[in-house]
Protein backbone atom coordinates (compact mmCIF):
# COMPACT_ATOMS: atom_id res chain seq x y z
CA UNK A 1 0.00 0.00 0.00
CA UNK A 2 3.02 2.69 0.86
CA UNK A 3 4.85 1.37 -1.64
CA UNK A 4 1.87 2.36 -4.23
CA UNK A 5 1.36 5.55 -2.59
CA UNK A 6 4.86 6.42 -3.04
CA UNK A 7 4.77 4.93 -6.77
CA UNK A 8 1.64 7.50 -7.58
CA UNK A 9 3.56 10.32 -6.14
CA UNK A 10 7.16 9.73 -7.94
CA UNK A 11 4.86 9.49 -10.90
CA UNK A 12 2.98 12.52 -10.01
CA UNK A 13 6.29 14.50 -9.88
CA UNK A 14 7.65 12.91 -12.72
CA UNK A 15 4.78 14.22 -15.15
CA UNK A 16 4.55 17.68 -13.34
CA UNK A 17 8.32 17.97 -14.36
CA UNK A 18 7.64 17.42 -17.74
CA UNK A 19 4.70 19.35 -18.81
CA UNK A 20 6.26 22.29 -17.02
CA UNK A 21 9.63 21.86 -18.64
CA UNK A 22 7.87 20.96 -21.81
CA UNK A 23 5.81 24.70 -21.25
CA UNK A 24 9.03 26.47 -20.67
CA UNK A 25 10.73 25.16 -24.09
CA UNK A 26 7.81 25.85 -26.07
CA UNK A 27 7.53 29.59 -24.54
CA UNK A 28 11.47 29.38 -25.65
CA UNK A 29 10.68 28.50 -28.78
CA UNK A 30 7.45 31.36 -29.46
CA UNK A 31 9.98 34.12 -28.23
CA UNK A 32 12.65 33.23 -30.41
CA UNK A 33 10.50 33.11 -33.42
CA UNK A 34 8.69 36.15 -32.37
CA UNK A 35 12.23 37.72 -32.41
CA UNK A 36 12.75 36.08 -36.19
CA UNK A 37 9.06 37.90 -36.66
CA UNK A 38 10.42 41.32 -36.14
CA UNK A 39 13.74 40.46 -38.33
CA UNK A 40 11.24 39.72 -41.13
CA UNK A 41 9.40 43.31 -40.37
CA UNK A 42 12.55 45.62 -40.28
CA UNK A 43 13.72 43.74 -43.88
CA UNK A 44 10.70 44.73 -45.26
CA UNK A 45 10.78 47.70 -44.27
CA UNK A 46 14.36 48.25 -44.84
CA UNK A 47 13.76 47.23 -48.81
CA UNK A 48 10.61 49.77 -49.33
CA UNK A 49 12.50 52.52 -48.25
CA UNK A 50 15.11 52.97 -51.16
CA UNK A 51 11.23 52.60 -53.71
CA UNK A 52 9.90 55.70 -51.25
CA UNK A 53 12.66 57.92 -51.65
CA UNK A 54 12.65 57.32 -55.28
CA UNK A 55 9.39 58.31 -55.90
CA UNK A 56 9.32 61.54 -54.08
CA UNK A 57 12.94 62.72 -55.13
CA UNK A 58 11.96 64.26 -57.83
CA UNK A 59 9.33 66.47 -56.37
CA UNK A 60 11.13 66.97 -53.24
CA UNK A 61 14.52 69.33 -54.35
CA UNK A 62 14.26 71.35 -51.26
CA UNK A 63 13.67 69.01 -48.67
CA UNK A 64 17.12 66.96 -49.23
CA UNK A 65 18.13 67.02 -45.90
CA UNK A 66 14.75 64.55 -44.60
CA UNK A 67 15.41 62.50 -47.39
CA UNK A 68 19.22 62.24 -46.40
CA UNK A 69 18.29 61.44 -42.96
CA UNK A 70 15.74 58.73 -44.04
CA UNK A 71 18.55 57.10 -46.03
CA UNK A 72 21.48 57.69 -43.47
CA UNK A 73 19.31 55.93 -40.73
CA UNK A 74 18.19 53.19 -42.83
CA UNK A 75 21.89 52.27 -44.06
CA UNK A 76 22.74 52.55 -40.49
CA UNK A 77 20.43 49.94 -39.08
CA UNK A 78 21.19 47.61 -41.60
CA UNK A 79 24.69 47.81 -40.55
CA UNK A 80 24.11 47.17 -36.93
CA UNK A 81 21.57 43.89 -37.27
CA UNK A 82 23.83 42.63 -40.28
CA UNK A 83 26.34 42.97 -37.12
CA UNK A 84 24.05 40.71 -34.97
CA UNK A 85 23.56 43.20 -32.68
CA UNK A 86 21.30 43.07 -29.44
CA UNK A 87 17.65 43.75 -29.09
CA UNK A 88 18.90 46.58 -27.40
CA UNK A 89 20.79 48.12 -30.56
CA UNK A 90 18.39 47.10 -33.20
CA UNK A 91 15.73 48.83 -31.00
CA UNK A 92 17.97 52.27 -30.68
CA UNK A 93 18.82 52.21 -34.49
CA UNK A 94 15.22 51.26 -35.59
CA UNK A 95 13.46 54.05 -34.00
CA UNK A 96 16.21 56.26 -35.45
CA UNK A 97 14.98 55.40 -38.38
CA UNK A 98 11.37 55.81 -37.43
CA UNK A 99 11.52 59.35 -36.34
CA UNK A 100 13.65 60.21 -39.59
CA UNK A 101 10.03 58.16 -41.74
CA UNK A 102 8.20 60.35 -39.45
CA UNK A 103 9.74 63.48 -40.55
CA UNK A 104 9.31 62.68 -44.14
CA UNK A 105 6.03 61.78 -43.91
CA UNK A 106 5.04 65.03 -41.93
CA UNK A 107 6.90 66.81 -44.93
CA UNK A 108 4.89 64.95 -48.02
CA UNK A 109 1.80 66.33 -45.81
CA UNK A 110 2.92 69.17 -47.27
CA UNK A 111 3.16 68.78 -50.80
CA UNK A 112 -0.33 67.52 -51.92
CA UNK A 113 0.48 67.20 -55.36
CA UNK A 114 2.61 64.59 -54.31
CA UNK A 115 0.11 62.98 -52.52
CA UNK A 116 -2.39 62.76 -55.52
CA UNK A 117 -0.15 60.86 -57.06
CA UNK A 118 -1.62 57.17 -56.69
CA UNK A 119 2.13 55.95 -56.66
CA UNK A 120 2.50 57.59 -53.44
CA UNK A 121 -0.44 57.14 -51.49
CA UNK A 122 -0.23 53.40 -52.58
CA UNK A 123 3.55 53.26 -50.60
CA UNK A 124 2.19 55.18 -48.39
CA UNK A 125 -0.30 52.62 -47.17
CA UNK A 126 2.25 49.87 -47.49
CA UNK A 127 4.71 51.55 -45.00
CA UNK A 128 1.92 52.89 -42.60
CA UNK A 129 0.77 48.89 -42.87
CA UNK A 130 5.26 48.29 -42.36
CA UNK A 131 5.30 50.77 -39.65
CA UNK A 132 2.00 48.75 -38.20
CA UNK A 133 3.14 45.27 -38.48
CA UNK A 134 6.91 45.71 -36.83
CA UNK A 135 5.08 47.66 -33.66
CA UNK A 136 2.36 44.41 -33.79
CA UNK A 137 5.29 42.32 -34.42
CA UNK A 138 7.22 43.89 -31.33
CA UNK A 139 4.42 43.75 -29.10
CA UNK A 140 3.80 40.29 -29.69
CA UNK A 141 7.74 39.82 -28.93
CA UNK A 142 6.95 41.43 -25.81
CA UNK A 143 4.21 39.79 -25.02
CA UNK A 144 5.35 36.50 -25.24
CA UNK A 145 8.99 37.45 -23.69
CA UNK A 146 7.15 38.69 -20.34
CA UNK A 147 5.34 35.40 -20.23
CA UNK A 148 8.42 33.78 -20.61
CA UNK A 149 10.40 35.46 -17.93
CA UNK A 150 7.36 35.42 -15.53
CA UNK A 151 6.81 31.49 -15.93
CA UNK A 152 10.65 30.55 -15.35
CA UNK A 153 10.80 33.13 -12.15
CA UNK A 154 7.75 32.22 -10.81
CA UNK A 155 7.65 28.86 -8.15
CA UNK A 156 7.73 26.41 -8.80
CA UNK A 157 8.55 26.25 -12.06
CA UNK A 158 11.49 28.00 -11.26
CA UNK A 159 13.05 24.28 -10.51
CA UNK A 160 12.93 23.38 -13.73
CA UNK A 161 14.38 26.45 -15.50
CA UNK A 162 17.87 25.32 -14.91
CA UNK A 163 16.71 21.66 -16.45
CA UNK A 164 15.39 23.91 -19.39
CA UNK A 165 18.30 26.39 -19.69
CA UNK A 166 16.38 29.00 -19.46
CA UNK A 167 17.20 32.37 -19.20
CA UNK A 168 15.19 35.74 -18.91
CA UNK A 169 14.67 36.91 -22.75
CA UNK A 170 15.60 40.87 -23.12
CA UNK A 171 12.52 42.97 -23.74
CA UNK A 172 11.94 45.42 -26.82
CA UNK A 173 11.96 49.25 -24.92
CA UNK A 174 10.93 51.86 -26.81
CA UNK A 175 14.20 54.26 -26.30
CA UNK A 176 12.98 57.15 -27.95
CA UNK A 177 10.72 58.98 -25.41
CA UNK A 178 8.08 61.24 -28.31
CA UNK A 179 7.07 57.51 -28.88
CA UNK A 180 6.43 56.73 -25.27
CA UNK A 181 4.96 59.74 -24.40
CA UNK A 182 1.09 59.62 -24.36
CA UNK A 183 -0.53 62.83 -25.40
CA UNK A 184 -3.02 64.30 -22.64
CA UNK A 185 -6.58 64.27 -23.51
CA UNK A 186 -8.48 67.05 -21.91
CA UNK A 187 -11.95 65.71 -21.29
CA UNK A 188 -13.20 68.56 -19.09
CA UNK A 189 -15.16 70.24 -21.97
CA UNK A 190 -14.02 73.78 -20.84
CA UNK A 191 -13.10 76.22 -23.16
CA UNK A 192 -9.19 76.81 -22.41
CA UNK A 193 -9.53 80.52 -20.38
CA UNK A 194 -6.41 80.33 -18.43
CA UNK A 195 -3.73 79.84 -21.16
CA UNK B 1 0.00 36.69 -17.35
CA UNK B 2 -3.18 36.03 -16.43
CA UNK B 3 -4.43 36.28 -20.03
CA UNK B 4 -2.26 34.28 -21.22
CA UNK B 5 -2.91 31.28 -18.96
CA UNK B 6 -7.01 31.55 -19.48
CA UNK B 7 -5.60 31.47 -23.15
CA UNK B 8 -3.82 28.57 -22.91
CA UNK B 9 -6.66 26.61 -21.09
CA UNK B 10 -9.24 28.05 -23.34
CA UNK B 11 -7.24 26.02 -26.19
CA UNK B 12 -6.83 23.01 -24.29
CA UNK B 13 -11.00 22.96 -23.06
CA UNK B 14 -11.93 23.82 -26.85
CA UNK B 15 -9.69 20.90 -28.01
CA UNK B 16 -10.83 18.28 -25.98
CA UNK B 17 -14.66 19.87 -26.39
CA UNK B 18 -14.16 18.86 -29.78
CA UNK B 19 -12.56 15.35 -29.42
CA UNK B 20 -16.03 15.04 -26.99
CA UNK B 21 -18.34 16.42 -29.81
CA UNK B 22 -17.11 14.18 -32.39
CA UNK B 23 -17.47 11.04 -29.96
CA UNK B 24 -20.61 12.06 -29.31
CA UNK B 25 -21.88 12.50 -32.55
CA UNK B 26 -21.00 8.94 -33.48
CA UNK B 27 -21.70 7.07 -30.76
CA UNK B 28 -25.18 8.83 -31.20
CA UNK B 29 -25.67 7.61 -34.82
CA UNK B 30 -23.75 4.33 -33.46
CA UNK B 31 -27.30 4.50 -31.07
CA UNK B 32 -30.05 5.56 -33.92
CA UNK B 33 -28.47 2.70 -36.05
CA UNK B 34 -27.89 -0.59 -33.85
CA UNK B 35 -30.80 0.51 -31.18
CA UNK B 36 -32.96 0.24 -34.63
CA UNK B 37 -31.13 -2.90 -35.73
CA UNK B 38 -32.31 -4.68 -32.15
CA UNK B 39 -35.68 -3.44 -32.66
CA UNK B 40 -36.10 -4.79 -35.66
CA UNK B 41 -34.23 -8.38 -34.92
CA UNK B 42 -36.47 -8.31 -31.94
CA UNK B 43 -39.53 -7.77 -33.89
CA UNK B 44 -38.44 -10.68 -36.56
CA UNK B 45 -36.88 -13.49 -34.42
CA UNK B 46 -40.14 -15.31 -34.62
CA UNK B 47 -39.43 -15.55 -38.64
CA UNK B 48 -37.40 -17.66 -41.13
CA UNK B 49 -33.81 -16.94 -41.57
CA UNK B 50 -34.57 -15.00 -44.90
CA UNK B 51 -36.75 -11.96 -43.34
CA UNK B 52 -35.31 -12.03 -40.19
CA UNK B 53 -33.23 -8.62 -39.26
CA UNK B 54 -29.63 -10.78 -38.88
CA UNK B 55 -27.41 -7.91 -40.47
CA UNK B 56 -27.26 -4.96 -38.46
CA UNK B 57 -27.67 -2.50 -41.94
CA UNK B 58 -28.92 0.10 -40.24
CA UNK B 59 -26.44 0.24 -37.46
CA UNK B 60 -23.35 0.47 -40.10
CA UNK B 61 -24.97 2.73 -42.72
CA UNK B 62 -25.23 5.10 -39.99
CA UNK B 63 -22.26 4.93 -38.25
CA UNK B 64 -20.49 5.05 -41.62
CA UNK B 65 -22.18 8.09 -42.34
CA UNK B 66 -21.43 10.09 -38.97
CA UNK B 67 -17.85 8.72 -39.60
CA UNK B 68 -18.06 10.36 -42.87
CA UNK B 69 -18.97 13.37 -41.84
CA UNK B 70 -16.47 13.90 -39.17
CA UNK B 71 -13.79 13.34 -41.60
CA UNK B 72 -15.64 15.21 -44.44
CA UNK B 73 -15.84 18.47 -42.14
CA UNK B 74 -12.48 18.27 -40.84
CA UNK B 75 -10.80 17.93 -43.98
CA UNK B 76 -13.81 20.31 -46.46
CA UNK B 77 -16.03 21.86 -43.93
CA UNK B 78 -14.67 25.44 -43.82
CA UNK B 79 -14.53 25.39 -48.07
CA UNK B 80 -18.30 24.04 -47.89
CA UNK B 81 -19.29 27.31 -45.67
CA UNK B 82 -17.16 29.55 -47.24
CA UNK B 83 -18.73 28.18 -50.75
CA UNK B 84 -22.43 28.46 -49.51
CA UNK B 85 -21.80 31.92 -48.22
CA UNK B 86 -20.87 32.67 -52.12
CA UNK B 87 -17.02 34.14 -50.60
CA UNK B 88 -14.46 34.31 -53.24
CA UNK B 89 -10.83 34.11 -51.88
CA UNK B 90 -8.93 37.28 -52.38
CA UNK B 91 -5.56 36.43 -53.71
CA UNK B 92 -4.60 39.65 -55.95
CA UNK B 93 -5.73 42.43 -54.43
CA UNK B 94 -7.11 45.14 -57.33
CA UNK B 95 -8.62 48.37 -55.25
CA UNK B 96 -7.62 49.99 -52.42
CA UNK B 97 -9.80 48.63 -49.94
CA UNK B 98 -8.99 45.17 -51.10
CA UNK B 99 -4.88 46.18 -50.53
CA UNK B 100 -5.91 47.89 -46.74
CA UNK B 101 -7.85 44.56 -46.06
CA UNK B 102 -4.85 42.17 -46.94
CA UNK B 103 -2.43 44.74 -45.00
CA UNK B 104 -4.76 44.71 -41.80
CA UNK B 105 -4.80 40.95 -42.00
CA UNK B 106 -1.12 40.53 -41.94
CA UNK B 107 -0.62 42.95 -39.46
CA UNK B 108 -3.22 41.45 -36.62
CA UNK B 109 -1.89 38.12 -37.80
CA UNK B 110 1.45 39.17 -36.39
CA UNK B 111 -0.30 40.72 -33.20
CA UNK B 112 -1.91 37.45 -32.68
CA UNK B 113 1.08 35.38 -33.87
CA UNK B 114 -0.43 33.31 -36.28
CA UNK B 115 0.39 32.26 -39.68
CA UNK B 116 -1.62 34.84 -42.08
CA UNK B 117 -5.01 32.96 -42.71
CA UNK B 118 -6.50 32.87 -46.56
CA UNK B 119 -8.78 35.80 -47.46
CA UNK B 120 -12.45 35.80 -48.42
CA UNK B 121 -14.64 38.23 -49.63
CA UNK B 122 -18.23 38.04 -50.00
CA UNK B 123 -20.36 40.06 -51.99
CA UNK B 124 -23.28 41.29 -49.93
CA UNK B 125 -23.60 44.85 -48.61
CA UNK B 126 -24.37 43.99 -44.76
CA UNK B 127 -21.41 44.54 -42.63
CA UNK B 128 -20.83 41.06 -41.25
CA UNK B 129 -17.63 38.89 -40.75
CA UNK B 130 -16.59 35.19 -39.85
CA UNK B 131 -13.10 32.70 -39.41
CA UNK B 132 -13.21 28.74 -39.74
CA UNK B 133 -10.74 26.01 -40.64
CA UNK B 134 -9.73 23.22 -39.21
CA UNK B 135 -6.22 24.85 -37.63
CA UNK B 136 -4.62 27.80 -37.79
CA UNK B 137 -2.66 26.84 -41.48
CA UNK B 138 -5.90 26.13 -43.22
CA UNK B 139 -7.60 28.94 -41.31
CA UNK B 140 -10.01 31.60 -43.13
CA UNK B 141 -11.37 34.95 -42.70
CA UNK B 142 -13.92 35.75 -44.77
CA UNK B 143 -15.64 39.95 -44.49
CA UNK B 144 -18.57 41.11 -46.40
CA UNK B 145 -18.49 44.17 -49.06
CA UNK B 146 -20.70 46.09 -46.66
CA UNK B 147 -17.86 45.51 -43.67
CA UNK B 148 -14.92 47.07 -45.64
CA UNK B 149 -17.57 50.13 -46.51
CA UNK B 150 -18.42 51.35 -43.26
CA UNK B 151 -15.21 50.30 -41.41
CA UNK B 152 -12.40 53.07 -41.37
CA UNK B 153 -9.17 51.02 -41.40
CA UNK B 154 -8.82 50.73 -37.27
CA UNK B 155 -11.65 49.19 -37.00
CA UNK B 156 -11.72 46.81 -39.57
CA UNK B 157 -8.22 45.95 -37.45
CA UNK B 158 -10.50 45.36 -34.59
CA UNK B 159 -12.60 42.86 -36.23
CA UNK B 160 -10.02 40.93 -37.86
CA UNK B 161 -8.34 40.82 -34.66
CA UNK B 162 -11.83 39.29 -33.29
CA UNK B 163 -11.80 36.32 -35.80
CA UNK B 164 -8.15 35.86 -35.42
CA UNK B 165 -8.82 35.15 -31.96
CA UNK B 166 -11.56 32.63 -32.40
CA UNK B 167 -8.70 30.60 -34.75
CA UNK B 168 -6.31 31.26 -31.86
CA UNK B 169 -8.78 30.03 -29.47
CA UNK B 170 -9.89 26.95 -31.87
CA UNK B 171 -13.24 28.10 -31.74
CA UNK B 172 -13.77 28.09 -35.47
CA UNK B 173 -12.54 24.38 -35.60
CA UNK B 174 -15.42 23.50 -33.17
CA UNK B 175 -17.60 25.74 -35.13
CA UNK B 176 -17.09 24.38 -38.47
CA UNK B 177 -17.50 21.22 -36.55
CA UNK B 178 -20.71 21.54 -35.31
CA UNK B 179 -21.94 23.27 -38.63
CA UNK B 180 -21.65 20.17 -40.38
CA UNK B 181 -22.91 17.76 -37.02
CA UNK B 182 -25.75 20.06 -37.20
CA UNK B 183 -26.41 19.53 -40.74
CA UNK B 184 -25.85 15.81 -41.06
CA UNK B 185 -28.31 15.48 -37.99
CA UNK B 186 -30.86 17.75 -40.22
CA UNK B 187 -30.47 15.62 -43.35
CA UNK B 188 -30.77 12.01 -41.62
CA UNK B 189 -33.84 13.01 -39.35
CA UNK B 190 -35.70 14.64 -41.79
CA UNK B 191 -35.43 11.18 -44.69
CA UNK B 192 -35.74 9.36 -41.26
CA UNK B 193 -39.41 11.31 -40.18
CA UNK B 194 -41.02 10.95 -43.85
CA UNK B 195 -40.02 6.89 -43.23
CA UNK B 196 -41.80 6.68 -39.51
CA UNK B 197 -44.63 8.71 -40.27
CA UNK B 198 -45.42 8.15 -43.78
CA UNK B 199 -48.59 6.04 -43.79
CA UNK B 200 -47.42 2.60 -45.36
CA UNK B 201 -44.32 2.10 -42.80
CA UNK B 202 -46.06 3.64 -40.14
CA UNK B 203 -49.10 0.75 -40.63
CA UNK B 204 -46.05 -1.74 -40.70
CA UNK B 205 -44.12 -0.36 -37.41
CA UNK B 206 -48.30 -0.51 -35.75
CA UNK B 207 -48.75 -4.19 -37.07
CA UNK B 208 -45.19 -5.40 -35.91
CA UNK B 209 -45.28 -4.15 -32.33
CA UNK B 210 -48.13 -5.21 -30.77
CA UNK B 211 -48.25 -8.74 -31.61
CA UNK B 212 -44.94 -8.80 -30.40
CA UNK B 213 -46.13 -7.46 -27.11
CA UNK B 214 -47.17 -11.20 -26.16
CA UNK B 215 -43.46 -12.32 -26.03
CA UNK B 216 -41.13 -12.49 -23.27
CA UNK B 217 -38.61 -8.75 -23.38
CA UNK B 218 -41.78 -7.42 -24.51
CA UNK B 219 -41.63 -4.59 -22.17
CA UNK B 220 -37.79 -4.01 -23.05
CA UNK B 221 -38.51 -3.74 -26.60
CA UNK B 222 -41.16 -1.14 -26.10
CA UNK B 223 -39.08 0.56 -24.02
CA UNK B 224 -36.62 0.47 -26.23
CA UNK B 225 -38.97 1.60 -29.43
CA UNK B 226 -40.04 5.00 -27.09
CA UNK B 227 -35.92 5.69 -26.06
CA UNK B 228 -35.55 5.06 -29.64
CA UNK B 229 -37.87 7.06 -31.78
CA UNK B 230 -37.58 10.06 -29.04
CA UNK B 231 -34.32 10.34 -29.73
CA UNK B 232 -35.00 10.65 -33.52
CA UNK B 233 -37.40 13.12 -32.17
CA UNK B 234 -35.43 15.01 -30.14
CA UNK B 235 -31.95 14.70 -32.20
CA UNK B 236 -32.21 18.08 -34.76
CA UNK B 237 -33.10 20.34 -31.40
CA UNK B 238 -30.55 19.01 -29.09
CA UNK B 239 -27.80 19.46 -32.30
CA UNK B 240 -29.38 23.01 -32.67
CA UNK B 241 -28.96 23.89 -28.91
CA UNK B 242 -25.17 22.62 -28.75
CA UNK B 243 -24.20 24.97 -31.76
CA UNK B 244 -26.16 27.63 -29.97
CA UNK B 245 -24.89 27.44 -26.12
CA UNK B 246 -21.55 26.92 -27.08
CA UNK B 247 -20.77 29.91 -28.73
CA UNK B 248 -22.27 32.34 -26.82
CA UNK B 249 -19.56 32.88 -23.99
CA UNK B 250 -16.91 32.84 -26.65
CA UNK B 251 -17.54 35.96 -28.10
CA UNK B 252 -16.87 37.64 -24.82
CA UNK B 253 -13.48 36.46 -24.92
CA UNK B 254 -12.37 37.13 -28.46
CA UNK B 255 -13.88 40.34 -27.98
CA UNK B 256 -11.20 40.81 -25.04
CA UNK B 257 -8.36 39.47 -27.29
CA UNK B 258 -9.17 41.32 -30.22
CA UNK B 259 -8.28 44.57 -27.50
CA UNK B 260 -5.05 42.37 -26.22
CA UNK B 261 -4.22 42.20 -30.27
CA UNK B 262 -5.18 45.68 -31.19
CA UNK B 263 -4.58 47.78 -27.95
CA UNK B 264 -7.89 49.67 -29.12
CA UNK B 265 -11.01 48.18 -27.75
CA UNK B 266 -12.14 51.64 -28.81
CA UNK B 267 -12.13 50.72 -32.92
CA UNK B 268 -13.99 47.42 -32.02
CA UNK B 269 -16.39 48.97 -29.91
CA UNK B 270 -17.47 51.57 -33.01
CA UNK B 271 -17.46 48.69 -35.24
CA UNK B 272 -19.68 46.44 -33.68
CA UNK B 273 -21.77 49.62 -33.34
CA UNK B 274 -21.56 50.32 -36.72
CA UNK B 275 -22.42 46.49 -37.94
CA UNK B 276 -25.30 46.66 -35.15
CA UNK B 277 -26.65 49.53 -36.98
CA UNK B 278 -26.99 48.45 -40.23
CA UNK B 279 -30.40 46.24 -39.39
CA UNK B 280 -30.74 44.29 -42.80
CA UNK B 281 -29.72 40.69 -42.20
CA UNK B 282 -26.92 39.28 -44.29
CA UNK B 283 -28.59 37.57 -47.00
CA UNK B 284 -25.70 35.65 -48.21
CA UNK B 285 -24.99 33.73 -44.55
CA UNK B 286 -27.62 31.13 -44.15
CA UNK B 287 -28.75 29.70 -40.86
CA UNK B 288 -26.57 26.65 -41.19
CA UNK B 289 -23.06 29.33 -40.71
CA UNK B 290 -25.06 31.62 -37.92
CA UNK B 291 -22.96 30.83 -35.02
CA UNK B 292 -19.71 31.38 -36.83
CA UNK B 293 -20.19 35.38 -37.58
CA UNK B 294 -19.07 38.36 -35.33
CA UNK B 295 -22.74 39.57 -34.93
CA UNK B 296 -25.90 37.45 -35.75
CA UNK B 297 -26.77 37.42 -39.59
CA UNK B 298 -30.29 36.54 -38.97
CA UNK B 299 -30.95 39.81 -36.71
CA UNK B 300 -33.07 36.98 -34.18
CA UNK B 301 -34.74 39.03 -31.47
CA UNK B 302 -33.36 36.55 -28.49
CA UNK B 303 -30.05 37.51 -28.89
CA UNK B 304 -30.93 40.98 -27.17
CA UNK B 305 -31.74 39.33 -24.33
CA UNK B 306 -29.97 37.68 -21.09
CA UNK B 307 -30.64 35.09 -18.54
CA UNK B 308 -30.68 31.02 -18.93
CA UNK B 309 -33.19 30.90 -21.81
CA UNK B 310 -31.19 33.41 -23.83
CA UNK B 311 -27.91 31.60 -23.26
CA UNK B 312 -29.90 28.50 -24.37
CA UNK B 313 -31.32 29.38 -27.67
CA UNK B 314 -28.98 32.85 -28.41
CA UNK B 315 -25.79 32.30 -30.80
CA UNK B 316 -24.20 35.70 -29.63
CA UNK B 317 -24.41 37.78 -26.57
CA UNK B 318 -26.03 41.33 -26.52
CA UNK B 319 -24.41 44.05 -28.29
CA UNK B 320 -25.14 46.23 -26.24
CA UNK B 321 -22.84 44.48 -23.38
CA UNK B 322 -20.10 43.31 -25.81
CA UNK B 323 -19.92 47.49 -26.35
CA UNK B 324 -19.79 48.28 -23.29
CA UNK B 325 -17.47 45.94 -21.89
CA UNK B 326 -15.16 46.77 -24.68
CA UNK B 327 -15.55 50.40 -23.57
CA UNK B 328 -14.93 49.79 -20.10
CA UNK B 329 -11.37 48.20 -20.99
CA UNK B 330 -10.75 51.59 -23.17
CA UNK B 331 -11.32 53.84 -20.18
CA UNK B 332 -9.13 51.39 -17.52
CA UNK B 333 -6.75 51.69 -20.81
CA UNK B 334 -6.96 55.65 -20.99
CA UNK B 335 -7.16 55.87 -17.37
CA UNK B 336 -3.43 54.10 -17.14
CA UNK B 337 -1.91 55.78 -19.95
CA UNK B 338 -2.64 59.20 -17.85
CA UNK B 339 -1.41 57.99 -14.78
CA UNK B 340 1.46 56.71 -17.06
CA UNK B 341 2.01 60.22 -18.41
CA UNK B 342 1.73 62.15 -15.46
CA UNK B 343 4.57 60.09 -13.59
CA UNK B 344 7.00 60.93 -16.40
CA UNK B 345 5.95 64.07 -16.29
CA UNK B 346 6.64 64.42 -12.51
CA UNK B 347 10.69 64.18 -12.60
CA UNK B 348 11.02 66.63 -15.56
Amino acid sequence: MGLLVLLVAIGAVAFWVMTAYNGLISLKNQVANGWKQIDVQLKRRHDLIPNLVDTVKGAMQFERETLEAVIAARNQAITVERGGAGVAATAQAESQLSAALGRLFAVVEAYPQLKATGNVAQLQEELTSTENRIAFARQHYNDVATQYNTRQQQFPTNMVAGLARATPAELWEITDAAERAVPKVDLSMRPNVRT
Amino acid sequence: MSDAVDLFSQQQANRSRSHWLIAGFVIFFAWLGFGGDIILLEMSRGEAAGTRWDIPFLGIALTTYALATVIWASRAGSRAILGSTGATELTAPGTDQERMLVNVVEEMAIAAGLPRPSIWTIPDPDPNAFATGRDENTAAIAVTQGLLEVCTRDELQGVIAHELAHIKNYDARLMTLLAAMVGAITVVSDYMHRILFHRGSGRALGAVVPRKKKGGGGVLLIVLLVLWVISWILAPAISRMLALGVSRKREFLADAMSAQFTRNPMALATALEKIERSHEPTRSIRRGAAHLCIADPLGRRVNLKEGWLADLWGTHPPMAMRVARLRGMAFQEQKRAQREAGALAQPA
